[in-house]
C-alpha cells in the first residue's frame, strides 16, 4: 500500500500598514505616486541622514500583537539586516530579529466544523524596499523609492497548518482580524498582504519534521492553494523516488503552475544581523498597551452575537454580514441611521450581494454610501415608492451611489397618492376597456388583473397595485 | 592685531560693534587660507564664493538688527563628513567624489542660524578612519606646527586649519579621539560632548554609537561658544537627548578650587612619551595649588578598550558604508559586467585601504557564528568600561589624561603599522565607548617644539566643569602660535 503523507505548513505573512507616513520619515505612504516623489534623504539612504520611528506603527503592532493573543516585548530594538540589492538604498533593511515586538500569540481557525488554533512565533516591525524598474530594451534597471520605508509588519506563525484549507482559514482570519482593526487593508493583489509558504511533508504518523522549503511569490488566495498542492506532489514524488527534499527558497509561477529554486541554503546570506544604533529601544510600559487595548474595535465574534441579540438578525445572516470590515461598517451606519436594522440587513444581504456578484465585484468595491441606502430604506418605507421602484433606484444606487430622494424626484418616481389622479385614471381605464369590464361583471375575477395593470401603465408605475385593485373593485360593483 | 589672528568672540565683537564688518572676516581668512593651504592643506574645498554671498548675507541682517550673537559674521570651517547643502561633500574619499548633499546638517544649520559664514570643508582621513589625516583622497594635511609632521586625526584637517589661522572657529567630528587627539597635535582646543548632545544629522556615519559632532578653536571660551551654537535636542536625531542645560559658557572663569581631579595611574606608565606625562602632571599640580584635589587611582578595563572598540566601530562602519555602492551617488567603475560587478569594482576602486580594512573587520565580526565571541562581547565590555566610569565620577569631578601617547609624529610613519596606530587611540576611545565628554587643551611644547595637550574628561553633561578647568589650564599656558604663522611664512 501507498505511504501516507501529511503536509506540515508554516506561514510568514507581510502586512504592509495603514499609516499615513512611513515608518522612519516623514513622506507619504500614499500608492500610484510618480517614481520617487514620496521620497526625502532618509527614504533613500542619503548619507548623513537618519530615521526616526513613527509611533503610530507601534500602535498598530501593538494592536495586531494583541489581537492575535501575542506576548508584548516591553524592551523592544530594531536591528538591521544587511544585504546588498537597489531596491534597498543603504544596503541594509532595518527590522526586528533578536527582540520583536511580539511572540507566543495564536489565532483560531475554522475549517468546517473543525476549530483549531495556528500559533504564532513571532511579529516583528520593518520597513519596506523600493521598486526596481526594468527597461528590458535599454539593459538598465530604474528604482522608484516610493515605497521604500513604507511600514510592514512580519507575522511569523509556527508550522501548525496542515492542508490549503487550513492556510486559507488562517491568512483569512489575519486579514479580517486587521482590517478591523484599521491597521491595513491587507489585499494580495496589490501586496499589501504577502504570504510566503515554509512546507514540508512527512508520513503519517511521524515525529519531527521533513526538510522544508519557502515558496515565494504568492499573489491571491488560489495562488497559495495551488503553490502548496504542487509543492506537497513534488516533495513527496522526491520521498518516493528516494531522493531527498533540498532546503531552498523556491519562486512560484502561478501561469505555469510550478515552482523553481531561488536559492538554496548552501548560498543563503548571512544578513549579519546587528542592533540599529541609531535608534534606542522602545519601552512599551502597561499605560501604552492600555491606551491600544481600550480602542481595541469590536471583533468578529463580538459582532456576530451582538447583531442577533440587539438586532435580533439570524446568525447566519449576521455572520455573513460581519465577513468583511466593509459590509459590517456599512450595516452598523446605515442601521444607525434610519433604525431598520432586519431592512438594511435584507438589501445587503440579498440585492448588494446579487449586484456584487454579478459584477463580479467584492464586498470592498461598495461604492454607495450608508446615508443613501438609509434613504432608500425610509423611502420605500414610507410608501413614497414601491419594491420595484426601489430595486431600480438602488441598482442606480450600487452603480453610481446617486442620492435616492434627488433621483426620485428627479426621475418623477414617487409613488402618486392623490385619490382623484387616481380615479380620473382608473374611469378613462374603465372606459376604454369594456370587454375587460365586462369579463368581469360577468364573473371572470381575473380579469382585474389586466385592468390593474393598465392603470399601473397609464400611471408610470409610480401607484400601488394593490390600491389600485381596491378601488377598481369598488368602481366596479 | 591681524585679523585671522583673533578669537571668534572678539572678532565676532568687533563686527558687531562696526568696527570690522562680516565680509572683512572672510576676506581676510581666504586670504590666509590662499597663504597657507599649499604648505598645510587643512581644506579640500574652499567655498571663496559661498563664503562672501554668506558674509554680505549675514552683514545685511547684523545691520537690520535681526543677528546679534555672539558669532554672528564670524568665519568657520566645517569637515568634509558633515553634509553641506550645494556644497561638495566627499569624508575624504574617492567614492563620494562629486557628491553634493540635498540638505544640510543640523550642527551647520544652526552655525547658519548663528550667524557664522561656511568657508569650507576641511580635510579628514577617509570616512573618520585613521589618526593621521594622512588616509585621504585628497592627499595628507600637513602639521602647521612642523610640516614634515602629521597634524592627528581625523579631524586633522579642521585642527591644522585653526592652528594656521585659517579660521577662528571649526566643526569636527569624535569617534574615537578623531577631534581630541588632532587638537593635542597642533595646539588647539577641540570637545567632544557627551553622547546626544549634539545632533548626528547630516554626519556621514563611521560608528553610529560612538559619533559625536565638536568644535576647535584656539582658546576655551570659543570652544564653548561654538558648542552652544551647536549643542541642541534635534528630533530627527533618535539618538539627541534633551539636555537640561545647554549653558557652556557660563562659569567659564569660577576656577577650579574643591574640584577633585583623577589621574588614572594605568595613563601615565609604559607607552606614554616622557616629556608629555610630564608636563601634563605639572599642569595637574599648578591646578591643585589653585584649590583643586587631585588623587591618582586606577581605572580598570582599559585595557580592553581597543579591541572593543575596534570591533564596534568596525561593525558599525561594515553596515554605515554599505550605502555606498555606486548606484544613486557617488563613483561608480567605468566598465562592469552586471550589479554585482559594479558594486565590486565601485567599492574596490572607491575606498581606500584603510576604510577596505575595516569594513571586513566589521563584516567578520557581525558574520553568523562569530557575531556572540566579537561583537555580542565588545557590547558588554563597553557597558563595564561605563560602568568603570561611573566609579570614577563617584570620586571625582573629572580625569586628567593624555590625548596621545606623544607628540606629532612624521608623516608616513604611522601607516606601515597599523596595529600601532589603533594603539594610539588608547587615552580617547574609552570616551567615546561610554558616551563622556572629552576637551584637549595646549598644556606647552616639548623639546623639539611640539605641542603637547591635555585631555580632560568629565561625567556625562558635565561639559561645564571641564571646560572650566580647561580654562583655568589655559591661563597657566597662555597659547603659543605655530612659528609657520607666527613669522607669516
Amino acid at each position: 500500500m501507498a505511504r501516507q503523507y501529511e503536509t506540515v505548513i508554516g506561514l510568514e505573512v507581510h502586512v504592509e500598514l495603514a499609516t499615513k507616513t512611513k515608518i522612519f520619515c516623514a513622506c507619504s505612504t500614499e500608492f500610484g505616486g510618480a517614481p520617487n516623489t514620496h521620497t526625502c534623504p532618509v527614504c533613500t539612504g542619503m548619507p548623513g541622514s537618519l530615521p526616526v520611528l513613527n509611533r503610530q506603527v507601534v500602535d498598530y503592532a501593538l494592536a495586531i500583537g494583541l489581537a492575535a493573543n501575542c506576548e508584548i516585548t516591553r524592551y523592544c530594538k530594531f536591528d538591521r539586516k544587511n544585504y546588498f540589492y537597489p531596491d534597498n538604498p543603504q544596503n541594509y533593511q532595518i527590522s526586528q530579529l533578536y527582540l520583536p515586538i511580539a511572540r507566543n500569540g495564536y489565532v483560531e481557525i475554522q475549517v468546517g466544523d473543525t476549530k483549531k488554533k495556528v500559533r504564532i512565533h513571532e511579529m516583528h516591525m520593518e520597513e519596506d524596499a523600493g521598486k526596481l524598474i526594468h527597461d528590458e530594451w535599454d539593459d538598465t534597471s530604474l528604482v522608484d523609492y516610493n515605497r521604500s520605508g513604507v511600514p510592514l509588519v512580519e507575522i511569523v506563525s509556527e508550522p501548525d497548518m496542515r492542508s490549503p484549507e487550513e492556510v486559507i482559514a488562517y491568512l483569512e482570519k489575519l486579514r479580517l482580524l486587521i482590517q478591523y482593526l484599521g491597521a491595513s487593508d491587507c489585499k494580495l493583489q496589490e501586496g499589501s498582504m504577502r504570504a510566503d509558504v515554509n512546507l514540508s511533508v512527512r508520513e503519517v504518523g511521524k515525529e519531527g519534521f521533513g526538510t522544508r522549503t519557502e515558496m515565494k511569490n504568492l499573489n491571491s488566495f488560489k495562488a497559495i492553494a495551488r503553490a502548496i498542492e504542487g509543492e506537497r506532489e513534488r516533495q513527496i514524488e522526491l520521498l518516493e523516488a528516494g531522493k531527498e527534499v533540498v532546503q531552498e527558497t523556491r519562486r512560484w509561477d502561478d501561469n505555469k503552475e510550478a515552482s523553481h529554486a531561488m536559492r538554496s541554503k548552501e548560498d543563503a546570506k548571512d544578513y549579519r544581523y546587528f542592533p540599529e544604533p541609531d535608534l534606542p529601544p522602545v519601552f512599551i510600559d502597561d499605560a501604552w498597551i492600555e491606551s491600544v487595548r481600550e480602542r481595541q474595535p469590536e471583533f468578529r465574534e463580538e459582532k456576530i452575537k451582538r447583531y442577533q441579540e440587539e438586532f435580533g438578525i439570524p446568525q447566519y445572516d449576521a455572520e455573513i454580514l460581519t465577513e468583511t470590515k466593509q459590509m459590517a461598517d456599512l450595516f452598523e451606519k446605515t442601521t444607525k441611521l434610519c433604525g431598520k436594522p432586519k431592512k438594511v440587513s435584507n438589501w445587503l444581504m440579498v440585492e448588494t450581494l446579487r449586484l456584487l456578484k454579478d459584477h463580479g465585484e467584492s464586498p470592498e468595491d461598495i461604492r454607495f454610501s450608508p446615508e443613501h441606502l438609509s434613504k432608500l430604506i425610509l423611502l420605500a418605507e414610507d410608501g413614497a415608492i414601491n419594491n420595484s421602484v426601489a430595486k431600480k433606484v438602488f441598482r442606480k444606487m450600487f452603480e453610481e451611489d446617486i442620492d435616492p430622494e434627488i433621483y426620485v424626484e428627479e426621475q418623477g418616481l414617487r409613488m402618486v397618492r392623490d385619490e382623484g389622479a387616481l380615479t380620473e385614471v382608473l374611469e378613462q381605464v374603465i372606459a376604454e376597456n369594456p370587454q375587460a369590464v365586462a369579463d368581469y361583471k360577468g364573473g371572470k375575477k381575473k380579469a382585474i388583473g389586466s385592468l390593474v395593470g393598465q392603470t399601473m401603465k397609464a400611471m408610470k408605475g409610480k401607484a400601488d397595485p394593490s390600491a389600485i385593485s381596491r378601488k377598481l373593485e369598488e368602481m366596479l360593483k | 592685531m591681524d585679523i585671522q589672528s583673533m578669537t571668534a568672540a572678539e572678532l565676532g565683537k568687533r563686527i558687531r560693534s562696526r568696527e570690522l564688518s562680516a565680509v572683512e572676516a572672510a576676506d581676510a581668512c581666504l586670504e590666509q587660507i590662499e597663504k597657507m593651504e599649499k604648505q598645510v592643506n587643512g581644506f579640500v574645498r574652499v567655498d571663496r564664493e559661498g563664503a562672501r554671498k554668506q558674509a554680505e548675507a549675514v552683514q545685511k541682517k547684523m545691520d537690520a538688527g535681526e543677528l546679534t550673537g555672539p558669532l554672528a559674521g564670524v568665519p568657520v570651517a566645517v569637515k568634509d563628513n558633515i553634509c553641506t547643502e550645494g556644497l561638495e561633500t566627499t569624508c575624504g574619499s574617492k567614492i563620494l567624489e562629486g557628491f553634493v548633499p540635498a540638505y544640510t546638517a543640523e550642527a551647520v544649520r544652526k552655525l547658519q542660524e548663528a550667524g557664522m559664514v561656511i568657508l569650507g570643508k576641511t580635510n579628514m582621513d577617509e570616512f573618520a578612519m585613521g589618526s593621521t589625516t594622512e588616509t585621504s583622497y585628497f592627499g595628507p594635511t600637513k602639521n602647521p606646527w612642523d610640516l614634515s609632521r602629521v597634524p592627528g586625526g581625523s579631524s586633522g584637517g579642521s585642527c591644522a586649519a585653526v592652528a594656521a589661522e585659517e579660521c577662528p572657529l571649526a566643526l569636527g567630528s569624535d569617534t574615537g579621539g578623531s577631534i581630541r587627539q588632532p587638537s593635542s597635535f597642533c595646539g588647539v582646543v577641540g570637545i567632544k560632548p557627551t553622547y546626544g548632545t549634539v545632533s548626528r544629522y547630516g554626519l556621514i556615519a563611521y560608528g553610529s554609537s560612538l559619533d559625536q559632532i565638536g568644535p576647535v578653536a584656539r582658546d576655551v571660551t570659543d570652544c564653548a561658544l561654538a558648542l552652544e551654537a551647536i549643542a541642541g535636542h534635534d528630533p530627527k536625531d533618535s539618538t539627541s537627548i534633551a539636555r537640561k542645560s545647554y549653558d557652556f559658557t557660563g562659569g567659564l572663569a569660577d576656577g577650579v578650587k574643591g574640584m577633585r581631579i583623577g589621574i588614572p595611574r594605568g595613563y601615565f606608565g609604559e607607552g606614554l612619551d616622557a616629556e608629555v606625562g610630564q608636563k601634563i602632571l605639572d599642569t595637574v599640580r599648578m591646578l591643585e595649588k589653585q584649590g583643586a584635589v587631585v588623587e591618582e587611582f586606577d581605572l580598570d578595563l582599559i585595557q580592553y578598550a581597543i579591541p572593543a572598540y575596534y570591533v564596534i566601530a568596525s561593525a558599525e562602519a561594515s553596515s554605515n558604508l554599505a550605502r555606498f555602492d555606486g548606484v544613486k551617488y557617488g563613483y561608480r567603475a567605468e566598465e562592469y559586467d552586471g550589479l554585482h560587478n559594479m558594486y565590486k569594482k565601485s567599492r574596490s576602486e572607491g575606498f581606500g585601504a584603510e576604510v577596505k580594512r575595516r569594513i571586513m573587520l566589521g563584516s567578520f565580526v557581525l558574520s553568523s557564528g562569530y557575531y556572540d565571541a566579537y561583537y555580542l562581547k565588545a557590547l558588554k565590555t563597553k557597558a563595564l568600561i561605563k560602568r568603570e566610569f561611573d566609579r570614577a565620577f563617584d570620586s571625582f569631578d573629572m580625569i586628567a589624561a593624555p590625548a596621545a601617547p606623544s607628540t606629532a609624529p612624521r608623516l608616513g610613519e604611522s601607516l606601515s603599522d597599523p596595529l600601532k596606530m589603533y594603539l594610539g587611540d588608547i587615552y580617547t576611545i574609552s570616551v567615546n565607548l561610554a558616551g563622556l565628554p572629552g576637551i584637549t587643551v595646549p598644556v606647552g611644547t616639548d623639546t623639539k617644539g611640539l605641542p603637547i595637550g591635555m585631555q580632560l574628561i568629565g561625567d556625562c553633561f558635565d561639559e561645564a566643569k571641564i571646560l572650566r578647568a580647561a580654562y583655568a589650564c589655559e591661563q597657566i599656558h597662555a597659547y603659543e602660535r605655530p612659528a609657520l604663522v607666527k613669522e607669516g611664512r
